[in-house]
């Protein structure tokens, strides 16, 4: 049924749908609507035989789920930025463990400096725990890849995060067509976990685990998810059939075919990256985009594939590895090794500043020019003369302070919330 | 009911002797049916308190459950010995996750067999002094003021003693440990304000608190068996000397513990909703000195350059439990 929703009710009632009976979970902005919204539901009945934890922080969140989900149920948090990193340990011990815990990252920037809007560093500093990773590109997408998320994590006994923009899609009012409950129930099989604390079959879980055996174990964590690169376009497919949309899967190409220039991204970006192909494209421009879904197992063949006939791929992104380079622009240059494409690394959209049409085509227009140097990370809509202030600043004083709050107030009442 | 003979009393003591009791009030340890929830063939060190104190709980708790128990161990001694893999001593259901977060996941099992409807399985937590005081506190904090019900309980040999003997916020005045060595003026650990975790948890109001030790094994069974009459939020506090890290003899786990408990170091006690209920007074008080003198993680305080001035203020700690527990036997007061 088409409703007008916030993208956390959305959610909300999506994760609702699939019945969870533990929820855990702790305050952080934006991802708390969702869980607000789970407790509202846990508390009417309408989320049945659900016990909602108010955990005393993240790390106890996702080491409740892991008890909950040692224990045979199926369970929820979710979280972003700080309180992701305040779980990590946790996160490789749940995947360790191989535990089909689902996970929303309604993705946000990571301090310091402090700062509570929307980037990708959160999700991307975890790219390595052994969770699956799925972004959403829209609300919709987030409603349909959480149900997916659930067939996919309990049918390969990993955990899986699902990615999706802090307040871009969070907090934005969209239409979503919400499946019905009797739609889910047969979709989503009952959870049989492979593993559990049964009283009546006594099983050790989480044993030490020495060199004899330690690089088998964590191959196999591997060799899962290498299986859910076939898994998940299948799930995709009964998707599409059960529901009658496509959704999910690992790639969104668009307008790829006969593309001499793509642009790679994941997350909310990709409605914006689309007009602005559609526009070039009407110029006759031979521009397209490939959207990635899943992050994590990294889709190598798929990408690969799917940026043949490319002569240059621009990779965008909403985070990076300092003093390295693009992140996702890494994966991409490693699937399309030794073919003559040129890769773009670009930075965009760091904690929240907001990634315009006209900054895209600006980026594709000096790419096309070759005004953009493919060997050196891009930082699109940087200020530089800004930066180089500060630094010329810094070299001057025994204790020039900050950087931080030098640039705020170097920036004046722009800072203070006037951001154009 | 099946028993076999087995010696638990102890020369010395005012403790019965197991052979001595009624079949009812013997330790579940006399029983041949008893769970064996941990087996033997477990890698813990000769005398370990740890391994002894995990035995008689979990085995109290397994009959106190009919068996429907489940146990959460945070990392630490006891989950290393007892799981090289094959070789789990565990013959209950077991789950280790990580150093900092057992009472976390013990109330994640809790939440889950609640939402089934199967609130007959009970959980206990188990964790170390490091994991309980330390590392692992934020969750236990939140265990309890949630009133989730769990068992947790800390095994307390006062300090990090799978990673090589450290100090922790468990771990006494003077004591040395491989980074609270006696070097230069520093008489090994300092002399904080202490961190009693049972008198937190009784400031958390939880529905039952008690102390215990492995020398009186039958009160730590009957601790055990207390606590799981109540729903909620339990915390069973077990003193466990330690030879390997404290330098003592492995035959004199029990009379360390035991002298503990007697100077007054280690209060013995019970407590519901947060007020005082029981305190197991001191038969025959001994001094500190006793008690510290066995032990290589005080021999600073004896050798060529003895400090009685050390030993003075741990005398004074024990003096000022006996006084604000009550220790002393009636009459003595």
């Amino acid at each position: 049924m088409l409703r007008q929703l916030e993208g956390s009710q959305a959610v909300a009632r999506a994760v609702t749908l699939c019945r969870p009976q533990v929820i855990a979970a702790y305050p952080i902005s934006p991802q708390t609507h969702i869980v607000e919204s789970l407790s509202d539901r846990v508390r009417t009945g309408e989320l049945e035989a659900c016990e909602y934890m108010m955990v005393e922080s993240e790390f106890g969140a996702m080491s409740a789920c892991i008890g909950a989900s040692g224990a045979g149920v199926r369970t929820y948090t979710a979280t972003s930025s700080q309180g992701l990193l305040f779980m990590a340990e946790a996160l490789f011990n749940a995947s360790g463990l191989g535990l089909p815990i689902v996970m929303t990252v309604a993705n946000r920037a990571i301090g310091a400096p402090i700062n509570i809007w929307n980037d990708h560093s959160d999700a991307m500093s975890m790219r390595d725990s052994g969770w699956i990773q799925l972004y959403a590109d829209s609300n919709q997408s987030a409603v349909d890849l959480h149900v997916q998320a659930y067939r996919l994590a309990e049918s390969l006994s990993v955990p899986v995060m699902v990615c999706m923009d802090g307040f871009i899609l969070t907090h934005a009012f969209e239409e979503v067509d919400l499946p019905e409950q009797e739609q889910v129930d047969a979709f989503l099989p009952r959870f049989r976990p492979q593993q559990a604390l049964d009283p009546d079959d006594p099983l050790t879980i989480g044993a030490m685990v020495g060199p004899e055996a330690f690089a088998e174990v964590k191959y196999l964590m591997h060799v899962k998810q290498m299986a859910a690169l076939d898994e998940i376009p299948m799930i995709a497919d009964d998707f599409r059939e059960a529901f009658g949309r496509a959704s999910g899967g690992l790639l969104q190409p668009y307008r790829v075919e006969g593309a001499e220039t793509v642009v790679v991204a994941l997350g909310s970006v990709l409605g914006t990256i689309e007009d602005v192909v559609d526009t070039m494209r009407d110029e006759g421009v031979a521009v397209g985009v490939l959207g990635i879904t899943c992050f994590r197992p990294w889709p190598v063949d798929e990408v690969r594939e799917a940026l043949r006939g490319a002569q240059r791929v621009v990779v965008v992104e909403k985070a990076f590895a300092v003093g390295a380079g693009g992140i996702v622009g890494q994966n991409v240059r490693d699937a399309v090794r030794g073919s003559p494409v040129q890769v773009y690394d670009v930075v965009a959209g760091l904690g929240g500043r907001p990634i315009t049409r006209a900054s895209l085509r600006g980026l594709l227009d000096d790419v096309l020019a070759d005004r953009v140097d493919p060997g050196r990370l891009y930082f699109l809509d940087l200020d530089h003369e800004l930066v180089q202030r500060e630094l010329e600043r810094a070299r001057h004083g025994e204790r020039p302070g900050p950087h931080a709050e030098n640039m705020l107030r170097a920036l004046g009442t722009v800072a203070s919330g006037a951001y154009e | 009911m099946a028993f076999q003979e087995i010696k638990l009393y102890q020369t010395g003591t005012f403790v019965a002797g197991n052979r001595l009791l009624d079949p009812e009030q013997r330790s579940v340890q006399a029983r041949t049916g008893r769970s064996n929830s941990i087996t033997s063939g477990h890698r813990a060190c000769r005398g370990c308190g740890e391994a002894l104190g995990a035995r008689y709980v979990l085995d109290a708790a397994m009959r106190a459950t009919e068996g429907k128990l489940v146990a959460v161990n945070s990392t630490g001694c006891l989950e290393v010995f007892s799981t090289p893999y094959p070789e789990s001593s565990w013959q209950l259901p077991w789950l280790h996750s990580l150093f900092g977060n057992g009472p976390a996941v013990a109330a994640g099992v809790a939440a889950a067999l609640r939402a089934q409807g199967r609130e007959d399985i009970r959980v206990v937590g188990q964790a170390g002094d490091g994991g309980t005081v330390d590392i692992g506190f934020g969750t236990l904090s939140g265990l309890f003021e949630r009133n989730d019900d769990v068992l947790f309980v800390c095994y307390d040999n006062e300090g990090y003693m799978n990673t090589g003997v450290q100090r922790s916020g468990a771990t006494p005045p003077a004591a040395t440990t491989a980074n609270t060595k006696a070097l230069g003026d520093h008489p090994g650990n300092v002399f904080g304000q202490g961190k009693s975790v049972p008198l937190i948890a009784m400031a958390h109001e939880i529905p039952y608190v008690a102390t215990a030790t492995v020398a009186e094994l039958r009160d730590l069974e009957y601790k055990v068996e207390k606590a799981m009459t109540f729903r909620g939020a339990r915390y069973l506090h077990v003193f466990v000397p330690c030879p390997l890290g404290w330098g003592a003899d492995s035959a004199d786990t029990v009379r360390l513990a035991r002298l503990a408990k007697e100077t007054g170091l280690f209060p013995v006690f019970e407590a519901e909703g947060g007020t005082l209920t029981e305190v197991s007074r001191i038969r025959t008080q001994v001094p500190v000195e006793d008690y510290l003198r066995p032990q290589r993680r005080y021999a600073h305080l004896f050798g060529d350059h003895p400090r009685p001035d050390i030993v003075a203020r741990l005398q004074a700690k024990a003096d000022r439990n006996i006084v604000r527990f009550g220790l002393l036997p009636e009459g003595d007061e």
